[in-house]
């Protein structure tokens, strides 16, 4: 049913959007649309500019989008992670419930769309399924050690950020890249998936340890 | 201050992925409270989550656009999630993770008394395996040497200590592995905090070097 629906014909969504609330008075950066760094780049929406139109004019056509796109994958991700079909559906549903409330806490200088959202997704996840919680820093902790300045043309925009954070993925080694993957989608410790790749864990530690250094160099971060 | 010593990459990679053990994981967002290099790194990591959602295929939802829609206007229930404990601080000591687990201030934990100038106190985590513990070592204890049954991670909160294999002030966090037996000693001046997270027993250094001997693969 879903996939059937499209944004513009749609009898449901033709209402949507356009509260009274004033036009922004500027738009973010996020949401003056950027040409693709790349001449090779997929076109795709700017999940980002969505998320922010959801922020300040709680835009139900943006969230729809949003929906329409994240919301199966959450849920395919659920399922990987061992929920069944309903509970996989009842916390992908949650999960875009709580963009929906939290998008004004959303910073695309920080994050993607969809980094946000699988941030949102994993923390449901380990409350419904591990039953656990998920201990956090706060950055309003007396204790904190704030960040040290940001050089100002370290900072990036947020559509040249999944940019290059792909271009990461996509520049580790086979057998690395691997690794990474099983990390996210096999709810199981480093112990287990060595077993189930048939390698020694310290083989399997040291590929996570050269992964991050290559995606710190591809980020453009120093060599440690 | 920045800390010298960090948590081992997989062990940043696996909180990313939410996939660590509770226990575990206070220890390390406590270190990230004190540590913006491995924040950076973590951030890093949760950015490839967020492509690995786009990769993660679909698997199509059931309800209807319109019944999920119209759930955006009335109050949103969203089940209860476990609610954020905020523990005020009355030290700098504890950073806020750990806080929510011992109390505010290090001053009124209820310490127990584990050997001579060492004091314990268990967090109340529910981990299979793993017990996460503070320790309040006396200045200038040397801890009895130990093996352990499986990984140690030990993170110092104020004072520090040395082993065998390096000196450790606040901030930073210690590996040892199954093969590794060490003797911490507590620096001279003030009682050496320390937060440690193990899976399996301790294993006195005796004992330990035999169990090695004759049973490799028990504790490899």
């Amino acid at each position: 049913m879903l996939q059937s629906l499209t944004l513009d014909n749609s009898p449901s969504l033709a209402g949507f959007g356009f509260r009274s609330s004033p036009a922004p008075q500027r738009l973010p950066k996020a949401m003056i649309p950027i040409a693709a760094p790349e001449a090779n780049a997929v076109l795709s929406p700017d999940f980002s500019g969505l998320v922010l139109a959801v922020a300040q004019r709680q835009d139900k056509q943006a969230f729809a989008q949003l929906f329409g796109h994240y919301a199966p994958r959450v849920k395919s991700y659920l399922m990987r992670h061992g929920a069944d079909d309903g509970q996989a559906e009842e916390i992908a549903q949650e999960t875009m419930l709580s963009l929906w409330r939290k998008a004004g806490m959303f910073d695309p200088s920080k994050a993607s769309a969809g980094t946000w959202i699988f941030t949102i997704a994993r923390n449901l996840r380990i409350d419904a399924i591990r039953k656990s919680r998920r201990p956090e820093f706060d950055p309003d902790d007396p204790a904190f050690v704030p960040d040290r300045e940001q050089a100002a043309d370290d900072s990036m925009e947020a559509g040249e950020m999944s940019v290059r954070v792909r271009g990461a993925l996509d520049s580790l080694p086979e057998e690395q890249a691997e690794v990474v993957k099983l990390s996210f989608f096999e709810d199981k410790p480093h112990g287990e998936i060595a077993k189930q790749l048939d390698l020694p864990l310290g083989t399997v530690k040291s590929r996570l340890r050269l992964a991050m250094r290559r995606i710190r160099t591809a980020l453009g971060e120093k060599e440690e | 201050m920045a800390a010298l010593h960090h948590p081992q990459s997989d062990t940043l990679w696996a909180y990313a992925a939410g996939t660590l053990d509770e226990a575990s994981s206070v220890l390390v967002a406590s270190h990230l409270a004190l540590c913006p290099e491995c924040r950076a790194d973590v951030a890093r990591m949760e950015a490839m989550g967020g492509e690995m959602l786009e990769d993660a295929g679909t698997v199509s939802i059931s309800s209807s656009l319109d019944d999920i829609m119209a759930r955006l206007d009335g109050p949103v229930f969203v089940k209860a999630q476990s609610q954020p404990i905020k523990t005020p601080a009355n030290d700098t000591i504890l950073p806020r993770p750990l806080r929510d687990y011992v109390g505010s201030s290090v001053d009124t934990v209820k310490w127990h008394g584990l050997t001579s100038g060492v004091e314990y106190f268990d967090l109340p985590v529910r981990a299979k395996g793993r017990r996460a513990r503070l320790l309040k070592i006396a200045p200038g204890t040397r801890v009895p040497s130990h093996g352990h049954g499986g990984e140690e991670m030990t993170m110092v909160l104020a004072g520090g200590y040395t082993d065998e294999f390096g000196s450790y002030a606040r901030g930073d966090v210690e590996t040892a592995d199954v093969t590794q037996v060490h003797q911490p000693v507590a620096d001279a001046g003030e009682p050496c905090i320390c937060l440690t997270v193990t899976r399996g027993a301790l294993i006195p250094s005796a004992i330990f070097s035999v169990i090695n001997r004759f049973f490799p693969r028990l504790s490899a």
